[in-house]
């Protein structure tokens, strides 16, 4: 076996710097572990191949969780954001989402720096090109130009450049995104290790020259008066806000792509790979919404020293001269020039199942994934991918209980518990709708539910914990006055009261039992309540939701406190599922094959049924009986 | 294990009594809820471990349901090890099964099948030999009442179910696209159209409930009018019904003044019998209140028993009564036996083929038993016969629309004080979630199907 030069050991090492691997090289290092992340460019660290934005709906709550496990996502987009939203202001507090615009080159940078400046972490160019597995174990991993690294831990974070290839109308060829090379040995290597690969594709729009856009027939988007700040450490962002665009397509539009859909790389069959329902391409909108007279097009910038814009809204396949033409049709973009060309990319997956919710694998010990590789799609998913594999490989290393975010505590346990339970069919997208707990499961409320445990496993800073706790103690000391302190219903004091627009007291009230009324709020009741604590924004925004929607966050309590139950009984990755009497034959497939921790993640998997898991509990009974009869014997 | 459960304990059909086991910590307070002694004492001022005497009552009604023996066991030397309570009431099916849906309304969960024996083996109650009993027991029960579930599916219950169903994942499907897509061209689903789709919703429940045979009968009991013309025996069978039945309720006024409405107790199946002024006064319905009036009543009835005397024959205002039947459960009564016959079963079936006809001489009491033998069979017959999990998995059904019931009235309530969509929303994926159970449906992936299917969205 040519094993190369020795370039050196490591107790992890990261393959791949997008956004899963950039977390999971930050966490190994930051843990305090010997830790190497190899690019096959240096140039392509933490690349926004696809949209110039992080966050939104789901995927926003995301970069909080990792931020308050103690990530670097949310400060690099604080650090490097041009316009700031927050999304669904309109509904409730549990939806409010945020989306900041980024310049990706300064993205880029400043993430390249945080790795260059890490204590710990080496950071390299060469493309991986084989995994060495030594007694069902991962030993180390050899480039292309001969150096061997061994490694007690590799997490592999390849995104789309497995055996990529890109697909533009009746082009295609072997490629990575954005004109950077694929890699093509690397996925022979862990298929030979044991895994299945699966083809998926994704695919971007094209790219135009602001100074080509007629600005006075668009729509100017600006951000909020007041950026948001992503990161629970960043106390203020002052910017000066870039604007987006929003214009339309037409009829004019819809027909000249009809017309030419057989020129579409998607209906001519090349692409055998699927993609993401949430990221159609302009062909599949205008085909499968007829209907629809009109679709948005948003045009984002780049970056402040560029003028390349991001046409969101109109991925396709179509040839470079159709997607120009297409383009032209726009109101606003009759003259556009096209800087970069629309592509579809397909590459290799791997299928989740076959991962452990700590994103090791199952079939090779010490052996991670995380990100596109194992059919996710987004910045943010991978990200949140990237941090839990690094934290685990390390807990692991060290010998310790692994960090396990279940579907009660994070959207980050969501997504990993789907992925690795129920696997994907196509490229899988954080979506709110996913999450059973949403209301608990808030972006505001991210810090309380995770920071604590970011900090026992070593990775969330002493500065990050006080924050948090000073956070949280404060909320509870404001809640526990609210629910005591009593207003009188003297006529003074009734008179502010119909002043707020409300009733009238007729018994004394709590502060508290006043803000759950419709019509009021925290701020409201001020001059019922002179001297109050002075709480920090983020303390007030918690009071009140907990106090608000008190009833539904009670009942989501409950909902939890059952869920927990199941997802507390752990089950052997050793039990052997078909000695079980009683359980179905097709459930004793499905759960030898995803081999669930818990009764809880048993009882998700699909053909899994209640009978089985009751019969599952009754047997796991009888085995601790039998150990405790056998221990007693002894 | 800390939701409280219960089931009916005895075997399925008739016996001599019926029993209700509840087992978990809100054991002892929901018996509170449904029992009271004849000293109006509830089950937690009475001794443990006695059985007592007083009545089953509704809680929401404050009727009384039936008389039973009650017993509380604290835990843990219970079966269970949790608390328990048990309550002893007539056999038959009906007393038990009204009296086990006012222990799930009152906060119970029904049982899983072997959920009772499941409890004891994981509290340590079971010696571990019987462990694999317990699993066979749960994995050959649920596919037995798997089928039997299905069986009921096929009819109008599972399609009333698909649809309210299908309307709620609509719904749903449009609020999670307008929160989880802000920026696609998704049209916000305005607090009017989620009111008036939740109030549909909501007044399907309420008709289901209603119609759902079985639970109808138990709530209202079984819609009877008696008919006949003058001296033919109705006044004399309807105090015979009252005098060897206990009346449960007496004199409730009917919707006119003109029509009293009697409660008796046949077999466990409660009998409201359409009684008019006309019955024991006049002895003549059709002459009294006309006979528009007469068929606006059967129109409402669930059965319609037809005197007639043997000892005449058959006149035009019998065949004007025959008419009036003839679309109806109805029982023929020819009276009169003891006399001299002029009438025969034959005459009857001339006019109405395949009628139930009973000969008895009401005054001498003969026929009476197989009256109510045949009441019996013609409303609980298909049910007791099938086996006991159709029973249960009819309470079940009930369970789950009462569930989803009460998921929507709270939705409704947070439309009416504008809490935000993401609130409401939680009521609507939990109806749906309770309407699934009956039709094996999940929200899961279903509703990101819809999603997509609905709305044109993406980058």
């Amino acid at each position: 076996m040519n094993k190369g030069y020795n370039g050196g050991n490591y107790d992890v090492i990261i393959i791949g710097a997008g956004h899963a691997g950039c977390e999971a090289a930050l966490a190994s290092a930051r843990m305090g572990k010997k830790t190497l992340i190899l690019t096959m460019n240096l140039d392509s660290i933490a690349l926004l191949a696809c949209n110039p934005s992080i966050g939104g709906t789901g995927k926003g709550h995301l970069v909080k969780e990792v931020d308050a496990l103690g990530g670097e996502m949310g400060l690099n987009i604080d650090a490097t954001v041009i316009q700031s939203r927050m999304l669904n202001t309109a509904k409730g507090p549990a939806v409010h989402s945020l989306r900041a615009q980024a310049d990706k080159y300064d993205y880029q940078i400043r993430m390249k720096s945080v790795l260059e400046n890490q204590e710990n972490l080496d950071l390299k160019q060469g493309e991986v090109t084989e995994l060495f597995v030594e007694n069902g174990a991962i030993s180390g991993v050899l480039t292309r130009f001969g150096a061997y690294y061994t490694a007690h831990s590799v997490i592999v974070a390849t995104g789309t450049y497995l055996r990529g290839r890109i697909f533009i109308g009746d082009l295609n060829y072997e490629g990575g995104p954005n004109g950077f090379y694929p890699s093509n040995s690397l996925s022979n290597s862990i298929m030979s290790s044991g895994f299945e690969m699966r083809r998926f594709k994704t695919g971007t729009p094209a790219r135009i020259h602001k100074d080509s856009i007629n600005l006075e027939k668009v729509v100017e988007q600006d951000g909020d008066c007041e950026v948001i700040p992503f990161s629970f450490l960043t106390e203020k962002i002052d910017i000066e806000q870039i604007p987006c665009y929003l214009t339309y397509t037409n009829e004019n539009t819809h027909e000249y792509i009809k017309e030419n859909l057989s020129r579409s790389s998607m209906y001519s069959g090349d692409i055998e790979g699927v993609g993401p329902r949430y990221c159609p391409s302009i062909e599949d909108k205008v085909t499968r919404f007829e209907d629809r007279k009109r679709h948005q097009v948003f045009l984002e910038p780049e970056g402040r020293n560029t003028k390349e814009m991001y046409v969101q809204g109109m991925s396709s396949t179509l040839p470079e001269d159709m997607v120009l033409a297409m383009m032209k049709t726009v109101e606003g973009l009759e003259n556009v020039e096209m800087m970069r060309s629309a592509y579809a990319i397909e590459y290799d997956t791997i299928d989740p199942t076959e991962l452990r919710r700590t994103l090791e694998s199952m079939k090779v010990e010490n052996l991670y994934f995380a990100g596109q590789i194992i059919g996710t799609s987004g910045y943010e998913e991978a990200a949140a991918q990237g941090i839990v594999a690094g934290i685990n490989a390390v807990l692991k290393l060290d010998g310790k209980d692994p960090l396990i975010i279940d579907r009660s505590e994070g959207y980050i346990g969501v997504l990993i518990d789907d992925l690795v339970t129920k696997g994907t069919n196509e490229p899988y997208r954080m979506m709110t709708s996913r999450a059973e707990y949403r209301l608990t499961l808030r972006q505001d409320n991210a810090d309380l539910r995770l920071t604590e445990k970011g900090y026992e496993v070593g990775l969330a800073t002493r500065e990050r914990y006080e924050k948090f706790l000073e956070k949280k103690n404060s909320v509870e000391a404001e809640l526990k006055r609210l629910k005591e302190f009593k207003i009188n219903p003297s006529s003074i004091i009734n008179e502010k009261i119909r002043s707020l627009g409300t009733s009238e007291l007729k018994t004394p009230t709590t502060l508290c039992d006043l803000i759950k009324r419709p019509e009021l709020n925290y701020d409201a009741i001020e001059i019922l309540d002179k001297d109050r604590p002075n709480l920090s924004r983020e303390a007030k925004m918690q009071v009140e939701i907990q106090i608000k929607y008190d009833g539904y966050i009670e009942k989501q309590t409950e909902q939890i406190s059952q869920f927990k139950k199941l997802e507390n009984k752990r089950l052997s990755q050793d039990l052997n599922y078909e000695c079980i009497k009683g359980i179905r034959t097709e459930a004793i497939q499905r759960l030898s094959l995803i081999k669930p921790e818990s009764v809880g993640q048993a009882s998700r998997i699909s053909g899994v049924n209640p009978a089985d898991i009751n019969v599952l509990l009754v047997y796991l009974e009888q085995q601790r009986m039998l150990k405790k009869r056998s221990e007693s014997v002894e | 294990m800390s939701n409280t459960i219960a089931a009916i304990a005895t075997p399925p059909g008739e016996g001599g009594i019926g029993i209700i086991r509840i087992s978990g910590k809100d054991a002892l307070s929901i018996g509170d809820k449904i029992f009271l002694n004849k000293h109006n004492k509830k089950l937690s001022e009475l001794e443990e471990r006695k059985l007592n005497y007083g009545h089953a009552i509704d809680p929401k009604t404050d009727n009384t349901i039936d008389e039973v023996m009650i017993v509380f066991m604290k835990g843990p030397a219970t079966y269970t090890t949790e608390d328990v309570v048990e309550v002893h009431c007539h056999g038959g099916t009906i007393p038990v099964r009204r009296i086990l849906e006012v222990i799930l309304e009152s906060g119970a969960s029904l049982a899983e099948c072997g959920e009772f024996t499941k409890r004891a083996f994981l509290n340590g109650r079971i010696d571990l030999s019987q462990a694999e009993a317990v699993m066979d027991l749960i994995s050959a029960k649920t596919d037995s009442s798997f089928d039997v579930s299905l069986r009921q599916l096929k009819g109008s219950l599972s399609f009333e179910v698909a649809e309210m169903i299908d309307i709620l994942m609509n719904m749903l499907a449009h609020i999670e696209a307008s929160i989880d897509f802000p920026e696609d061209d998704v049209e916000e689903m305005a607090y009017e159209k989620l009111k008036s789709e939740s109030e549909e919703v909501l007044n399907r429940l309420n008709g289901l409930l209603e119609t759902v045979s079985t639970g109808k009968i138990l709530k209202d009991g079984l819609k009877t009018v008696i008919l006949g013309k003058p001296n033919v025996g109705k006044s004399s069978l309807m105090n015979a019904i009252l005098k060897e039945n206990r009346a449960i309720v007496t004199d409730v006024p009917g919707t006119t003044r003109d029509i009293i409405e009697e409660y008796v107790n046949i077999r466990g199946i409660p009998l409201k019998i359409v009684d008019t002024a006309g019955i024991r006064e006049t002895e003549d319905l059709v002459e009294k209140i006309g006979v528009d009036r007469a068929k606006q009543i059967l129109e409402h009835s669930d059965l319609a028993i037809v005197v007639f005397d043997t000892s005449r024959k058959l006149d035009d205002e019998d065949l004007e009564i025959i008419e009036l039947v003839r679309d109806k459960k109805t029982i023929v009564l020819l009276n009169k036996t003891d006399l001299e016959r002029k009438l025969d079963e034959n005459d009857i079936r001339q006019h109405l083929k395949d009628i139930k006809i009973i000969n008895t001489s009401i005054t001498e009491g003969d026929g009476m038993k197989e009256l109510e033998d045949t009441i019996h069979d013609m409303f609980m017959s298909s049910q007791v016969k099938i086996s006991d999990n159709t029973i249960v998995t009819n309470t079940r059904h009930r369970d789950q629309l009462l569930k989803s019931k009460k998921n929507m009235t709270e939705a409704l309530e947070s439309i009416d004080i504008s809490l935000p969509i993401d609130c409401i929303e939680v009521d609507i994926k939990n109806a749906i979630e309770n309407l699934g159970e009956i039709t094996g449906d999940s929200v899961g992936e279903d509703i990101i199907n819809t999603i997509f299917k609905n709305f044109c969205i993406g980058k």
